[in-house]
């Protein structure tokens, strides 16, 4: 690209791409594609272990659905707060933004604190990562979309300091949208997660 | 074209060069950096083989006991695939991507840069063990139950699981970069089928990095969890299932081949064109075949593990999945010979190389299918013959092809050729010792020697073969050796190369050799698939200095090194199994990610 060329896309913007796509978004989808074997194998391995544990507790014992249904639904309802949070910044409502990444960043945490006091309750009616395989495959599977939800709710709290800081405007929408991909994206695990570890549980 | 004088930073000091390259985005030097360094693996994986050979070069020898054997085989294997194979292909992957599609750099220059200190401080993490005497002993593919704490007490197969899943990262990322840096950045003209066919393998390869790398990930995390942890996913005992780990392994591993494989495809699709002077032979059907062979390498990883008694139906299912996936690979065969036929051929030594490659990877190809019919491959699994085999394919075809890639665009990168004459010597040791080593390997295999076990029998009468292959193996370290000292020799004795040295028809070969930092003066317009051939004019006048005002390239950066350093010492700090020492990496790594993110990319 030339000096002029250069001149028309400001720093913080790409030079024009072959598809028009913004390269940090397309990569991310591309990340998210890789994320879902990652999930898919874990998922997987449940699936296979399930019913399959020699000692207990055993699902059926244990998982309370009303209240993960609670904590689901605080978790759909952030993905929610992250629409809203993303079209307050493409508007450059900085108060609504504020708003809505607190939101998000808040029910995240919500939903985290349920998962906390979950894994206590289980560890304290005796299921461990080593009490059975149900623990094993429980634990690891919904351990590690904790730490993806983990890692978003600090994702965001960035971006809450950055637009406190008035450093995040329209212009730069595309780094909360591709927050908000990974939000999604995590949300949506949680939902295959919430129908087959919980609802559609065996044995 | 004139010749560009190459411009050796000579006044420079060292620290200015070594901060240059510590801090490099330049999708040229961290291909050059991936390059050498897997040579430095290869070396090691290749000593390691030699002293397998020495081992089994006579019956019931005692030269080199079991346990450093298995460690041997073991760490042979993970340098090859893992420090070797995959690397080595991300170089070509770096350096020319970019040239090809007419790009100024990949999609995300510093994460690039992220992807080879990754590369390289995994590579040093698993290397300690060697040398400390402990590396991983339980093979390649690390099996459970045997990799767990129960059977392998000592800290090897912790490297395994621990130093795998950091280069995973590293090639996740790469992968990432590449797939966005082809769909995004090709240059003005340069539609999907217009890209040369190295790029598409490159493309191909790259989804299935990220789809394969993944599943590996989970399978070392459950294997982790396992050894560390007492978690029960692979343990009988308590309702977990060790055949899972080799479930798991081959739905990364047999992918992971074609991650191998297809690069060397690509490599020979620009080669075996450029010296028959004739375009490529169905250039769609090449471009499909490569992505059915990628779609369908998903479907095949049960024809490994015929023998855990999987039952008749996943048997038949995998025996066909795999005879399928030998078509669009014998229609890439066919395409290659179709592009020599009747062109004006020159046998210069990447030529020689790239035929090389095409006709042993034939043979191992040819192989596979015996493995892929599952009645046959009760007999053959664990022998010689399959080792036999994947050597066929793994130095037949990728080395081979590797090798063709470094004599075709070394002039490229250093702007000089590499010794032709050297160059033979090469080819003809390496060729005749390779050949020499792993044809009869077959037969040693069909007489029922086993793979993977330190000694043989005397009784067995294998000692003469075995004594053969391993004095032959010594052609393949005097060939290697040529290789190197041409590689040295010739980056600054070679003699000059033009921007077009062997008359190419893709876009790299427009540039100047090397390349400008930038690449291209101005990013070049693409009307045809072999632009160079079809519309030498608009290439010919270019004169690629730097343009008035600049050309805005991204800025060095320090933090992807100081991000994947951080990794490293997670990894070795989880090592003490003190737990809130590998914190200790975390938050380096959470630092220097924090301002890599701040940073302006420029």
């Amino acid at each position: 690209m030339n000096a002029e060329a250069h001149a028309a896309h400001p720093a913080h913007s790409h030079p024009p791409t072959a598809t028009g796509l913004d390269n940090l978004k397309l990569g991310f989808w591309v990340f998210l594609g890789s994320e879902t074997l990652f999930f898919g194998t874990f998922i997987a391995t449940y699936m296979i272990y399930v019913g399959r544990s020699l000692e207990g507790p055993y699902p059926h014992e244990i998982l309370d659905i009303p209240l993960t249904t609670v904590s689901t639904f605080i978790l759909l309802m952030s993905s929610l707060a992250m629409v809203l949070a993303l079209n307050a910044v493409q508007k450059d409502n900085r108060r609504g933004a504020l708003l809505w990444l607190m939101m998000t960043a808040g029910l995240g945490s919500i939903f985290l604190g349920f998962q906390a006091y979950e894994f206590t309750h289980f560890y304290n009616e005796g299921l461990t990562l080593q009490s059975s395989i149900f623990g094993t495959t429980f634990f690891i599977l919904t351990g590690f979309h904790g730490i993806h939800v983990t890692v978003g709710v600090i994702w965001l709290m960035i971006l809450w300091l950055q637009t406190y800081a008035g450093r995040i405007r329209s212009a730069d929408a595309l780094k909360v949208e591709i927050a908000g991909l990974y939000w999604h994206f995590v949300d949506i695990v949680w939902i295959v997660i919430f129908m087959l570890v919980y609802l559609m549980q065996e044995g | 074209m004139p010749t560009t004088e190459t411009t050796r930073s000579t006044s420079r000091s060292v620290g200015a060069v070594l901060w240059d390259w510590l801090t490099t985005v330049d999708h040229k030097k961290i291909g050059i950096l991936y390059g050498a360094t897997a040579l430095v693996f290869f070396v090691l994986g290749g000593v390691e083989a030699m002293l397998i050979r020495w081992q089994l070069s006579r019956p019931e020898a005692a030269f080199i006991d079991p346990d450093l054997y298995n460690q041997l085989f073991t760490m042979h294997g993970v340098t090859m695939v893992f420090l070797v194979g995959m690397p080595i292909a991300v170089a070509f992957f770096n350096y020319l991507i970019p040239l090809q599609i007419g790009a100024r750099d990949v999609a995300f220059p510093r994460l690039n840069a992220f992807s080879y200190w990754v590369f390289l401080f995994g590579g040093i993490f698993m290397y300690t063990s060697v040398f400390a005497g402990i590396a991983p002993d339980g093979g390649w593919f690390g099996y459970a139950n045997l990799s767990l704490r129960e059977y392998s007490p000592g800290p090897n197969m912790d490297f395994y699981a621990l130093g795998l899943q950091i280069l995973g990262i590293g090639s996740i990322a790469g992968g990432v970069n590449f797939i966005t840096t082809i769909i995004n950045l090709r240059a003005p003209g340069m539609k999907f089928m217009r890209m040369p066919l190295f790029t598409w393998m490159a493309f191909v390869t790259s989804f299935i990095i990220i789809t394969a790398l993944p599943v590996l990930a989970v399978a070392l995390f459950m294997l982790t969890f396992d050894r560390f942890w007492d978690t029960h996913f692979f343990n009988v005992m308590a309702g977990g299932d060790p055949v899972l780990w080799q479930h798991l392994f081959w739905l990364f591993g047999h992918p992971e081949v074609y991650i191998l494989i297809l690069p060397a495809f690509g490599i020979a699709s620009e080669v075996i064109p450029t010296f028959s002077r004739k375009p490529l032979f169905g250039y769609a059907i090449m471009v499909f075949s490569g992505v059915l062979i990628g779609f369908i390498s998903w479907g095949v990883w049960g024809h490994h593990m015929f023998t855990t008694g999987m039952g008749p139906i996943a048997d038949a299912f995998f025996t066909i999945s795999t005879m399928i996936i030998a078509i669009p690979t014998g229609v890439k065969v066919f395409n290659w010979l179709a592009t020599m036929w009747g062109g004006a051929i020159r046998f210069t030594t990447a030529m020689l190389f790239a035929v090389a490659m095409v006709a042993l990877f034939t043979i191992g190809g040819i192989s596979g299918m015996m493995h892929a019919a599952s009645p046959a491959d009760l007999q053959q699994h664990d022998t010689y013959f399959v080792v036999a085999h994947f050597h066929y394919v793994l130095i037949g075809g990728l080395l081979m092809g590797v090798f063709a890639g470094f004599y075709y665009w070394y002039p490229k990168v250093s702007g000089r050729f590499m010794s032709e004459k050297l160059g033979k010597w090469h080819f003809w040791t390496f060729f005749i010792g390779f050949n020499a080593v792993f044809f009869p390997m077959h037969w040693v295999g069909l007489f029922g020697m086993p793979r993977r076990i330190y000694t043989y029998a005397e009784e067995l009468n294998l000692g003469a073969l075995n004594l053969f292959m391993s004095a032959m193996s010594l052609f393949m370290v005097v060939g290697t050796m040529f290789f190197i000292w041409n590689l040295v020799r010739s980056w600054r004795k070679g003699e000059p190369a033009v921007a077009n040295p062997w008359g190419g028809s893709t876009l790299e070969w427009s540039t100047t050799s090397p390349p400008p930092d930038f690449n291209f003066a101005e990013l070049p317009v693409v009307r045809s698939r072999n632009p160079l051939w079809d519309n030498p004019e608009d290439y010919d006048e270019r004169v690629h200095t730097e343009p008035a005002g600049g050309v805005h390239m991204p800025n060095p950066s320090f933090w992807p090194l100081i991000t994947a350093f951080g990794s490293a010492i997670t990894l070795i700090l989880f090592m003490t199994h003190i737990w809130w020492m590998p914190l200790v990496g975390l938050a380096i790594t959470a630092v220097a990610t924090i301002n890599w993110a701040f940073e302006p990319a420029g």
